[in-house]
């Protein structure tokens, strides 16, 4: 691009005041400024001043990109594809979010751009950057958090009313990792959603019970869903959110109060979810069987407690994700979670100092005192892990429970899905891969690194895969199987 | 006692553009058994709209809008996108409606229901098995919404995200005049900078038809042109009815304004602009042209300009045009000449020897008002005109599904050509 001259300056600053001249407001205007008259003499050889100036020193028209869905749900595939590029030439693809905690997060691929100037995620291979290969998602599932942010970060959700805001960019070269002097050649936006039009959030605080209530439209009865997740307690709405959007009536619940008045977990035992069960069934526009429970980690534990509970709230199905039988709830939860912290001091260590507390809880799996009767379970049962489980002995458990219910004779309710180089956190698509993050332990006031495990592509993969699978099961179990009725 | 589980539909996208197409499937239904699928929309101005088709469940309870076929309601046969083109005020609206979107910042939310058996239009006792939304935007996330109202140009600009440069539009409606934005608001969400302009306002007095004439849209163009985000040598005119006379009267002046490109949708070049669109106005009125009412009174305007056609000195000298031209008329347009229009262009431009510039596309059974897909086709509606201020009921022409047909192909045709000419074709041009 040629450079100004100090004549050609003068004159664009010229003409570019006289059009900010145009621009302003009309009683700011003079009523004998010559922009005064519609376009006559003066203004409209200013205007063809501008446009000389910017068709001699004008740059191509940009780049166009076309990215899809424009406002998809979160669980959703996307189509990127940047066409009007300079052909045979490098260029950086990025993603760019900003959750709502502030904080920055990006993703990059490296790619050339074909004989006719044109870039297509899904079919061109990926040189580099934050993904490698032939990688429709990456974009999405390989974000993590930009040069410089806090460590130990973790992108949640908390407003499920409001997307995330996707800001896809292309620029000139391959970049790597800093993109702070890169500026972009085009820019284009798209939102993640994990609500669908239609479904209603309810505030559930009645019977005791802590929860949020996801209600998708219609006059239903629909299946409901008592959505459970793990230690790090608090009240996570996005994949209830989520399920709603898929059709099912589903309830996050609280149970370990994360808040200043901590709801004692003395008084947090099975009633506790037996109660939010019967809350879900006489719901009037949920069906009084077709309830299903979804637990991550701890939540799967309270899942299979509850399902081998021989009473009479049991569940049409389970999902069980990154979880073990081998913590069974006899009492509270104070209790349940003193006797898992017994060993807790014998957590290890890695080199970052991050914590990993898979193996202390690895003896547990000797003691059948200690494992739920998995035997006694009637129903049909998802179980899903990571083989590179840092937190929980996910893996181990699932083998024991095999065993288990093959030696009761109800082994034909359980699929197993172990998925390789998959970590703890198994999160529905295309939540970021987190490798690890900040914890705080139940109980002690400091926060540590906790090890989830898993590598990013790998990870990636098996939360695409499993939650397909996770909705292929849960329809025909909630939904389709009704039809028999 | 609960009864049987909901049906379950999946209707995609849930938040999609409104040219996106759809894709509706019902699953869980009783095997072989009759249902209605229905769409119902409130429009801005609070009319219902729906839109209904009869269906019968396969053997495993499915019903696949996409592939299955519709026995009645109405669209009829595989229609995928019936639900929403064939949409219509529901029974004892106001009469006369036509739905356009007023707010481009809120979707049109469409409720998808299933019914039990076939209902033919009355759904005021039925009851839905199930139901589901969907949202349906005329303008994509990061577009900017600037409002131009300076001195002179009276206007919406909808600006793409990104530092550009980006190919502009100047996007004109017609005689019925005011500030239509989301043709350019859909516009902008595909790439382009575009500047929908009011030159005719009941309410606005600066924008009288008497004091506006083609200098008032060669401003809005070198607004464009000299935006910092608009390329100066991509801006092209986007014209509907009265519209695309203007856009043909800019392009045929052989100044500097030179659109690169044109679009001309139900218009006609024997509309001559040479003093004010007033003047225009006070012509046409002195001519005595033909109007014609039809049997439930409707006004037919179609043979208005037709004997303009035989007399030159009345029609836009087309053989001086010197960009790409895309010609959209319907043979059913009851309101303007716009297939003999097209054809007397077509001969124009042969004898000039541009010919080579011109597309034509003239759609079976269409009538006046092809929009963006998928608005439904308004037959005939209520009109005030800045011609003569009368509140009437005009007949646009149009049978549903080939009017459908004609928008939803179309505006596929008219996204290529736009991006042919204002974004490919400069490739050619760089100068680094």
């Amino acid at each position: 691009m040629s450079s100004l001259t100090t004549s050609m300056a003068q004159h664009l600053i010229k003409s570019v005041k006289v059009f900010l001249r145009f621009c302003r407001r009309q009683d700011d205007m003079e009523k004998d400024d010559p922009l005064w008259q519609p376009l006559t003499g003066a203004a409209e050889r200013s205007f063809s001043a501008v446009e000389d100036l910017k068709s001699e020193n004008e740059t191509r028209i940009s780049p166009k990109i076309i990215a899809q869905p424009t406002r998809g749900l979160v669980d959703e595939k996307i189509y990127i594809r940047v066409s009007n590029l300079i052909p045979n030439k490098k260029f950086t693809l990025r993603c760019l979010l900003q959750s709502e905690d502030k904080d920055l997060w990006h993703a990059y691929g490296h790619y050339i751009s074909d004989d006719i100037g044109v870039v297509n995620v899904a079919e061109d291979v990926c040189l580099g950057g934050s993904y490698t290969g032939k990688e429709p998602n990456g974009l999405i599932w390989s974000l993590k958090p930009v040069p410089g942010s806090r460590p130990a970060l973790r992108l949640r959700k908390q407003n499920v009313f409001i997307p995330f805001l996707l800001n896809i960019s292309v620029h000139n070269g391959h970049i790597n990792d800093d993109f702070k002097d890169a500026c972009s050649l085009a820019l284009t936006v798209m939102e993640r959603w994990y609500i669908a039009p239609g479904v209603s959030r309810i505030e559930v605080r009645e019977n005791g019970i802590h929860g949020t209530l996801f209600l998708p439209p219609g006059p239903g009865p629909v299946p409901g869903i008592l959505d459970l997740w793990g230690g790090g307690g608090g009240l996570v709405e996005y994949r209830a959110a989520l399920l709603a959007s898929h059709g099912y009536a589903s309830l996050a619940l609280e149970y370990i109060s994360t808040g200043k008045k901590s709801t004692s977990l003395n008084n947090v035992d099975l009633k506790y979810f037996e109660a939010a069960l019967h809350f879900l069934k006489s719901h009037p526009k949920v069906s009084n069987e077709q309830i299903g429970v979804f637990g991550l980690s701890f939540g799967t534990s309270v899942a299979l407690n509850i399902a081998a509970n021989q009473n009479r709230i049991s569940p049409k199905c389970l999902v069980c994700i990154s979880g073990s039988h081998s913590v069974k709830i006899d009492g509270s939860l104070a209790d349940v979670f003193a006797d898992i912290e017994i060993n807790t001091g014998k957590s290890k260590i890695d080199e970052n100092n991050h914590v990993i507390w898979r193996e202390f809880n690895l003896p547990r799996l000797a003691d059948p005192s200690n494992k739920v009767k998995v035997g006694n379970i009637k129903c049909p049962l998802l179980l899903i892990a990571g083989d590179d489980d840092q937190n929980w002995i996910a893996v181990e458990s699932a083998k024991d429970m095999e065993n288990m219910m093959k030696a009761a004779g109800n082994e034909h309710l359980l699929t197993t899905i172990i998925y390789p180089k998959a970590g703890h956190l198994i999160e529905p698509p295309y939540s970021p891969h987190i490798r690890f993050s900040n914890y705080i332990i139940l109980g002690e006031k400091q926060k540590v690194v906790m090890l989830w495990g898993g590598q990013t592509k790998e990870h990636s993969f098996a939360q695409e895969d499993s939650w397909e699978k996770i909705l292929d099961f849960l329809y025909l179990h909630l939904y389709s199987s009704s039809s028999k009725l | 006692m609960k009864t049987r589980i909901s049906p379950k539909i999946t209707a995609q996208p849930t938040r999609g553009l409104v040219d996106e197409k759809i894709y509706i499937r019902v699953s869980n239904l009783i095997p072989n058994e009759k249902i209605t699928l229905r769409c119902l929309l409130l429009s801005e101005d609070n009319d219902f709209w729906h839109a209904y088709g009869l269906y019968i469940s396969d053997d495993k309870g499915v019903v696949n809008v996409a592939e299955d076929v519709c026995l009645g309601g109405s669209y009829t046969g595989t229609e995928p996108n019936g639900l929403i083109w064939s949409l219509k005020p529901v029974p004892g609206s106001r009469p006369a409606l036509r739905l356009r979107k007023h707010n481009v910042f809120t979707p049109f939310l469409l409720n998808i229901s299933v019914h039990k058996g076939h209902i033919n239009g009355d759904f005021k006792d039925a009851s839905s098995l199930a139901l589901t939304v969907i949202e349906r935007w005329y303008i994509s996330p990061g577009v900017s919404r600037v409002e131009i109202s300076e001195n002179y140009i009276h206007g919406t600009l909808f600006l793409p995200p990104g530092p550009g440069p980006f190919p502009g539009i100047l996007d004109l409606w017609g005689g019925g005049g005011g500030l239509v934005e989301y043709r350019a608001a859909l516009l902008a969400s595909h790439g382009y900078a575009s500047l929908a302009l009011e030159y005719m306002s009941t309410q606005n007095t600066s924008i009288n038809v008497n004091n506006i004439g083609i200098e008032y849209f060669e401003a809005a163009i070198h607004f464009l042109k000299s935006h910092p985000r608009v390329s100066s040598e991509q801006v092209g005119i986007f014209g509907l009815s009265f519209g695309t006379s203007v856009a043909l009267n800019i392009a045929a002046k052989g100044n500097r304004i030179s659109p690169r490109c044109l679009v001309c949708i139900s218009g006609s070049h024997a509309v001559k602009i040479n003093g004010t669109i007033g003047d225009v106005f006070t012509n046409l009125k002195e001519e005595g042209g033909k109007i014609m009412v039809d049997e439930n009174n409707h006004f037919i305007w179609k043979e208005l300009i037709l004997p303009r056609l035989a007399d030159p000195s009345k029609k836009v000298k087309v053989g001086n045009i010197k960009c790409p031209l895309l010609l959209i008329a319907g043979n059913d347009d009851q309101n303007w000449p716009t297939v003999d229009s097209a054809r007397d262009m077509e001969n124009m431009m042969k004898a000039a020897g541009n010919e080579h510039l011109l597309t034509t596309l003239i759609y079976p059974k269409t009538g006046h008002l092809i929009e963006p897909p998928y608005s439904p086709h308004t037959r005939f509606s209520n009109f005030i005109s800045a011609f003569n201020q009368e509140k009437v009921v005009v007949l646009w022409g149009g049978q549903p599904k080939e009017h459908s047909f004609a928008q939803e192909d179309s505006w596929e045709k008219i996204l290529h050509f736009l991006y042919h000419h204002l974004y490919s074709s400069s490739i050619g041009l760089s100068k680094l």
